[in-house]
C-alpha cells in the first residue's frame, strides 16, 4: 500500500548550511523496498504534511535526505529531533540509471540543492570504471553541501564554483557551465546527469548539446508539484509525462521540447 | 471492438422486462445487499442517488441541454432513461469527492503509528449507466488501478460494483459519444445491458447479461423471451440515436492535433472567456485529480490524511516554492483540454474524453470542447496553408 | 591536447599570424594584472592557471565576480572606447599566458580582414557567454525562495 507512510526513526540531523539540513532515517518497523539513486520519497512530518524529497544517500539501509527549509513542511522536517519518527513512502520515480551509462564518461552537474539527489549517484559511480567528472555550482561558499566529502568525488575532476565569493574563498567564481572546460570527457561518449533549478538545467543541457553530448544521454531531474507520488493525483504533469512516474529523471531528448513551452 | 452503432446483443440470453421487471431488479439487487444507485428527479435535475425502489426512477422526464444550459422537461411518454448526462457521474461514488486515507497517532516519545483507512465494504449496483459513462469508468480504472501503484480503496469499490448499462436512445444536444467511439450502443464491461423501448406495443426493456452474475440475476426476474419487434425497435432506436448527436469532434487524430497546437492563437481566445472555475473538471466523469489535506486534532497528537478532488484550474495546482507553473488562465485551460484529448493517450493509452457533453452543459460561459477542438483544427489547417494573402 | 578558446575559434592562418604577436608572460599567484580604470592596452590568453576578475568595494575585500581558466581570454576593453578596464584582474594561481599588445593586434587586423573577422567573432562570443552567465546569476537561482512560499 504505497499511499500509507511507514514510520522511520530519525537517527541523525546535521546542518549543511544556514537553511539546509541532512537527516538520516532508519525503519522503525517494516522497511520500504530499496531506493535507487535519483528516486524520491514522500516524507511526512507529523501534523505538518508531506513533501517529495530525493534520496541523498542510501548506505547501510539508512535513508539520507538533504532538505532545504523553504515551507512549513520542509521546515518541520529540518527540525526533527533524533529519536522521533517521520512517515516515509516510496521509492518513487525513475532513477539516474547509472548501469545504462556503462563504459561512458560521466558528467555530473549540480546546482544548489540539486547536488543532493546526485550524491548517491556519485557514490555509486565511485566504484565504476568510468571517468567521473563532478561539477558543482553553489550560491556562496557557505551554501555548499557536503563540504567535507567533496575531495574524493571526482576522478579525474571535481570542481566547485560559486555565484558570489566571500572573503577567504580561493576557488572558482562563475556559473557551473564554465567548469566544463576543465572536465575530462569525450562528448559523444558521455552521459551527463544534471540537477538544479530548471534554468540551470536548460543552460547546462544546451551547452552540452553544443559540445556534442547526445540529448538522450543527458539526464535531467525535474521538479513539479507532487501530492500522491503514485500517479493518481495529476499534479506533476509535464505535458505527456507524469513526473512521479515517468520522472523525475528524464532524458533531455524528451524534456527539451516540453521545457521549451511556457507554463506547460 | 464493436462499432458505436453495433446492435444490442441478440444472443439467446436476451429477454424482455416490463417496468415491473425493473422494479423486481431493484428489489433483487437490494436483497443481495447492494446499494442501488440510479437516476432520480430532484431539485430540477436528474441526479444520481440511492434508490430504494424503481419507482424513484425519473419516469416521464427528459432534459434540454445546451452550452451552459440544463432544464428537465416532461415527456409525452413514461420513459425512465430518456435523459442524458446530469451534473454528476459515477465517479462521485467510485472516486468520492473526499476520502480519509489514513490516520496517525503520535506517542509521547515521538513515535508514530499509522493506520490505513479501511472503508466499510460497499457493494454498489449502478442502474442506468450510459455507454459513454461505462467507458468513463473504465478510463478511471486505468488511472487508479492500471499502473504500478494501485488505489486499493478505489479497486475495492469498483470490483464490488454491479453495472447495469442502459443504451442511449435520446441523446442530448451536447452529446458526441459517436465521435469518441463510446456509444450510444453498449460496449463490453457491463453486468447487464438494457435498451428501453416505448411504442404502441408498450413500455419495455430489452435485457441481456454480460456476466454470470448478470445472467443469474436476470434469471430470477419476471421476464419473457425477446421478441423480434422489441429487438428491432431497440436496434433502430440506438442506431437513430447515433445519427442525432448534437455535437461532433473534428475527424482527425485529436492527440496529434493537441500536441501540435500548444502555441495556437485559439488559446488566447478561449482564455478570454474561461472563468477557470473548474466546473468542467468537477462534472467530467474521467477527471480524477485530487489534492491531500493533512489535519490534526486539538491535541496535535492525532493526525489524518484526507484526499479530495482538485481541479487543474486552481492556481495552486502547480504550486512550486517559487510560484505556480501555470499562472495564466490560458495555460490552465490548455492543460485541461490537451490532457483530456491528447496527453491522456501518452499517460494512460486512451482518450480522456468520452463525449458525454457535461463540460459543455455545466460551463457557466458555455465553452464547448468540440467547438474549441474544431477551432484548433481550423487554425492548424490555416497555418499549414501558409500565410494569408495580405492584399485586400 | 584539445584546443578551446581563441585557439580553437580562429582558422589556422589567422591564428598563426596572431600568435606571432604573442609574448609569453608569467604571473605569480597574487599578482595584480590590471586595475579598474587603467588604460586597457593589452589582453591575455591564459595557458595555465586562473585569473580572478574583481571589483573594488570600499570596506570589503575585492569582490571576485568571475574566474577565468586555461584557454580563457582576459580582457576585451582594449577593443572599444573608452579603452579602460571595467574590472580588476589578479592571478588566483600562478599564471602562464600569452600577452598581446592591443595596438599591434588592431594594426594587424586592419591588414588582415580574415583575422579581424574571426577575432571579433570570438571576442563577441566570449562577451556573450559572460553576459549570459551574469544574467543567470542575476536570477539568484540557488537563493532563498520568495518569502511566504508554501509547499
Amino acid at each position: 500500500m504505497t499511499a500509507v507512510p511507514l514510520p522511520y526513526r530519525v537517527v541523525a540531523n546535521r546542518p549543511e548550511s544556514t537553511d539546509t539540513r541532512t537527516i538520516e532515517l532508519r525503519p522503525a518497523g517494516e522497511a520500504l523496498p530499496a531506493f535507487a539513486p535519483g528516486q524520491f520519497a514522500m516524507l511526512y512530518a507529523f501534523g505538518a504534511g508531506e513533501i517529495p524529497v530525493s534520496v541523498a544517500g542510501l548506505r547501510d539501509g539508512t535513508l539520507t535526505h538533504t532538505i532545504r527549509g523553504v515551507g512549513a513542511v520542509s521546515r518541520a522536517l529540518c527540525a526533527v529531533r533524533p529519536g522521533t519518527q517521520v512517515g516515509v513512502r516510496g521509492p518513487f520515480g525513475t532513477g539516474w540509471d547509472l548501469p545504462s551509462a556503462a563504459g561512458r564518461d560521466l558528467l555530473v552537474v549540480a546546482g544548489g540543492i540539486g547536488l543532493a539527489p546526485l550524491r548517491p549517484l556519485v557514490q555509486a559511480a565511485a566504484s565504476a570504471h568510468n571517468r567521473l567528472n563532478v561539477l558543482i555550482g553553489a550560491r556562496t561558499p557557505e551554501d555548499l553541501l557536503y563540504r567535507d566529502e567533496l575531495d574524493g568525488w571526482g576522478r579525474p575532476y571535481c570542481g566547485v564554483t560559486v555565484d558570489r565569493a566571500g572573503p577567504g574563498w580561493t576557488g572558482h567564481v562563475g556559473v557551473v557551465t564554465t567548469l566544463l572546460d576543465r572536465a575530462a570527457f569525450t562528448p559523444h561518449e558521455t552521459t551527463a546527469f544534471i540537477c538544479g533549478p530548471e534554468i540551470m538545467i536548460r543552460a547546462t543541457a544546451r551547452e552540452l548539446l553544443h559540445r556534442g553530448v547526445p540529448a538522450q544521454h543527458i539526464r535531467v531531474s525535474l521538479e513539479r508539484n507532487m501530492h500522491c507520488a503514485t500517479g493518481h493525483c495529476g499534479h506533476c504533469q509535464l505535458g505527456p509525462l507524469l513526473l512521479c512516474r515517468d520522472g523525475p529523471v528524464v532524458g533531455y531528448d524528451h524534456a527539451e521540447p516540453l521545457l521549451a513551452v511556457r507554463e506547460l | 471492438m464493436p462499432s458505436a452503432t453495433a446492435p444490442p446483443d441478440a444472443g439467446s440470453t436476451a429477454c424482455v422486462l416490463d417496468p415491473e421487471g425493473i422494479g423486481a431488479l431493484v428489489r433483487e439487487l437490494r436483497a443481495r445487499g447492494r446499494t442501488v444507485i440510479g437516476p432520480t428527479e430532484r431539485d430540477g435535475a436528474i441526479v444520481l442517488a440511492e434508490l430504494e425502489s424503481a419507482d424513484e426512477l425519473p419516469y416521464g422526464w427528459g432534459v434540454e441541454l445546451e452550452g451552459g444550459y440544463y432544464r428537465i422537461k416532461r415527456r409525452t411518454d413514461a420513459a425512465a432513461f430518456a435523459h442524458s448526462a446530469g451534473p454528476q457521474s459515477w465517479k462521485n461514488f467510485l472516486h468520492p469527492e473526499r476520502v480519509r486515507q489514513w490516520t496517525a497517532d503520535r506517542a509521547p516519545d515521538g513515535g508514530m503509528t499509522v493506520r490505513a483507512e479501511r472503508p466499510e465494504p460497499t457493494s454498489f449496483a449502478f442502474l442506468g449507466v450510459r455507454p459513454c459513462d461505462l467507458r468513463a469508468i473504465q478510463i478511471q480504472d486505468r488511472v487508479m488501478t492500471g499502473g504500478r501503484h494501485r488505489d486499493d480503496a478505489y479497486e475495492e469499490r469498483r470490483t464490488g460494483a454491479f453495472l447495469i448499462v442502459v443504451e442511449c436512445t435520446e441523446p442530448g444536444a451536447t452529446c458526441f459519444c459517436v465521435s469518441m467511439g463510446t456509444g450510444p450502443a453498449a460496449q463490453p464491461g457491463y453486468d447487464l445491458a438494457l435498451t428501453e423501448v416505448v411504442d404502441g406495443t408498450g413500455h419495455r426493456f430489452l435485457a441481456r447479461a454480460g456476466t454470470e452474475e448478470g445472467a443469474d440475476i436476470l434469471a430470477g426476474l419476471p421476464r419473457r423471451p425477446a421478441d423480434d419487434l422489441t429487438r428491432t425497435r431497440a436496434r433502430e432506436d440506438v442506431e437513430a440515436a447515433a445519427g442525432r448527436m448534437g455535437r461532433t469532434m473534428p475527424e482527425v487524430d485529436l492527440r496529434a492535433l493537441l500536441a501540435g497546437t500548444l502555441e495556437a492563437e485559439r488559446w488566447n481566445d478561449v482564455a478570454a472567456r474561461c472563468l477557470t472555475c473548474g466546473n468542467c473538471t468537477m462534472a467530467c466523469p474521467t477527471c480524477f485529480c485530487t489534492t491531500t489535506e493533512d489535519v490534526t486534532d486539538l491535541t496535535g497528537d492525532h493526525a489524518e490524511r484526507w484526499r479530495r478532488w482538485e481541479s487543474c484550474y486552481d492556481l495552486d495546482f502547480t504550486h512550486l516554492p517559487g510560484g505556480s507553473v501555470r499562472s495564466s488562465g490560458r495555460s490552465r485551460y490548455r492543460q485541461w483540454l490537451t490532457h483530456k484529448l491528447g496527453t491522456w493517450w501518452d499517460q494512460f493509452d486512451s482518450s480522456g474524453c468520452v463525449g458525454c457533453g457535461r463540460c459543455i452543459v455545466w460551463c457557466p460561459v458555455a465553452i464547448d470542447i468540440t467547438e474549441e477542438a474544431h477551432a484548433l483544427h481550423q487554425e492548424s489547417l490555416d497555418r499549414q496553408a501558409g500565410p494569408k494573402d495580405e492584399t485586400p | 591536447m584539445k584546443r578551446t578558446g581563441v585557439l580553437a575559434a580562429l582558422p589556422e592562418g589567422p591564428r598563426e599570424r596572431l600568435m606571432e604577436l604573442g609574448r609569453e608572460v608569467s604571473f605569480p599567484a597574487g599578482t595584480r594584472i590590471f586595475e579598474e580604470g587603467q588604460r586597457a592596452d593589452r589582453f591575455w590568453i591564459i595557458r595555465t592557471g586562473t585569473v580572478n576578475l574583481d571589483v573594488h568595494v570600499p570596506g570589503r575585500q575585492a569582490a571576485v565576480v568571475e574566474t577565468i581558466g586555461a584557454d580563457g581570454l582576459v580582457g576585451w576593453s582594449w577593443l572599444c572606447p573608452p579603452h579602460q578596464w571595467h574590472l580588476g584582474a589578479e592571478a588566483a594561481r600562478p599564471v602562464d599566458a600569452w600577452e598581446f599588445d592591443a595596438a599591434e593586434v588592431l594594426a594587424l587586423c586592419e591588414r588582415d580582414p580574415a583575422l579581424d573577422h574571426a577575432l571579433l567573432t570570438y571576442v563577441v562570443e566570449v562577451i556573450g557567454h559572460r553576459l549570459r552567465s551574469s544574467r543567470t546569476r542575476l536570477l539568484d537561482l540557488y537563493g532563498p525562495y520568495r518569502s511566504g512560499s508554501a509547499e
